[in-house]
């Protein structure tokens, strides 16, 4: 008896559950397009606050990386298994650069008194407050992803190491590919919106 | 789609070059933030973005090589996306 594996069926499944969420995305940014539409000068003040330098630096570190965990299904399909587990290894690091990244930016504006609820944001004007919260709650939502994207290559990684991955059965680590560009794909319309607003 | 389905290979080659047209894109759109083209500041920087988003899901995600299901189930979202982002929005436009 021999089983058949359907590698489309397993990867149309994937791409499935990210329509799902490129509507959970588009939904939020949705609500971006509308507030900006009313407040376009609040939204130019709140992305001046926003450090450039972080944003561009993350957009850079997920570009990378997106393209390690691709030249690491390249790899795999090649038979190229230690290739393959240095790449994916690379990626995991650049998801943890991007994270730490993230942490000292959303440390910085907590300590310019910037976070939901606070006195600053509370206070001031609506439109500030309003962009701010999209920031957070669009950028928080990604860094989740981000997490997730992470903890699916790392399980990826170990089934390379143990050969449960193979040049022949790869579908998995195919699938957590496809997840990690998901959360590039996502990166690159937030770059933009929020730190590049004019 | 036979039971010997080929996958397809992207060559590193390839995959670099993908990568080189990202970065420079990404320099574009930094570039682009700082000349105020006023009305056209957002639609150039989604321009941008819209195209870095196409060339990582046509080769990172090999959405060029998928058969018709995955394309045109990938459509039809995209579709559906655009309706819920325009409708919503001349919804508030032209209240």
């Amino acid at each position: 008896m021999s089983t058949r594996v359907d590698s489309t069926g397993i990867k149309l499944g994937m791409w499935i559950f990210l329509y799902s969420e490129i509507i959970l995305f588009g939904g939020l940014f949705v609500l971006y397009a509308i507030y900006f539409y009313d407040y376009a000068g609040y939204f130019a003040e709140g992305g001046k606050e926003l450090s450039r330098f972080f944003g561009s630096l993350n957009t850079i570190v997920l570009l990378i990386s997106s393209f390690t965990v691709a030249a690491s299904i390249t790899a795999i399909q090649q038979g190229k298994k230690k290739m393959s587990i240095g790449l994916l290894i690379f990626s995991i690091c650049c998801g943890c650069i991007f994270l730490v990244n993230k942490y000292f930016e959303w440390g910085a504006k907590f300590h310019h008194d910037i976070y939901p609820n606070s006195e600053r944001l509370v206070n001031g004007e609506p439109g500030i407050n309003i962009f701010f919260g999209l920031y957070y709650v669009i950028t928080g939502l990604h860094g989740l992803h981000v997490i997730i994207g992470m903890t699916l290559l790392s399980i990826s990684l170990v089934l390379v190491i143990r050969d449960k991955i193979t040049q022949e059965r790869f579908a998995m680590l195919d699938n957590s590919g496809l997840y990690w560009h998901l959360v590039d794909l996502i990166w690159i319309f937030v770059f933009p919106l929020f730190y590049l607003v004019l | 789609m036979g039971a010997h389905e080929e996958h397809h290979i992207l060559s590193y080659g390839k995959l670099a070059a993908v990568l080189a047209g990202l970065l420079a894109l990404t320099l574009v759109t930094i570039g682009v933030s700082y000349v105020d083209l006023g009305f056209w500041n957002v639609p150039v920087a989604l321009t941008i973005a819209s195209t870095k988003v196409t060339l990582v899901l046509l080769f990172f995600m090999h959405l060029k090589y998928e058969g018709k299901a995955i394309t045109w189930s990938f459509i039809a979202t995209i579709f559906f996306l655009a309706i819920m982002i325009t409708f919503t929005f001349w919804d508030v436009a032209f209240r």
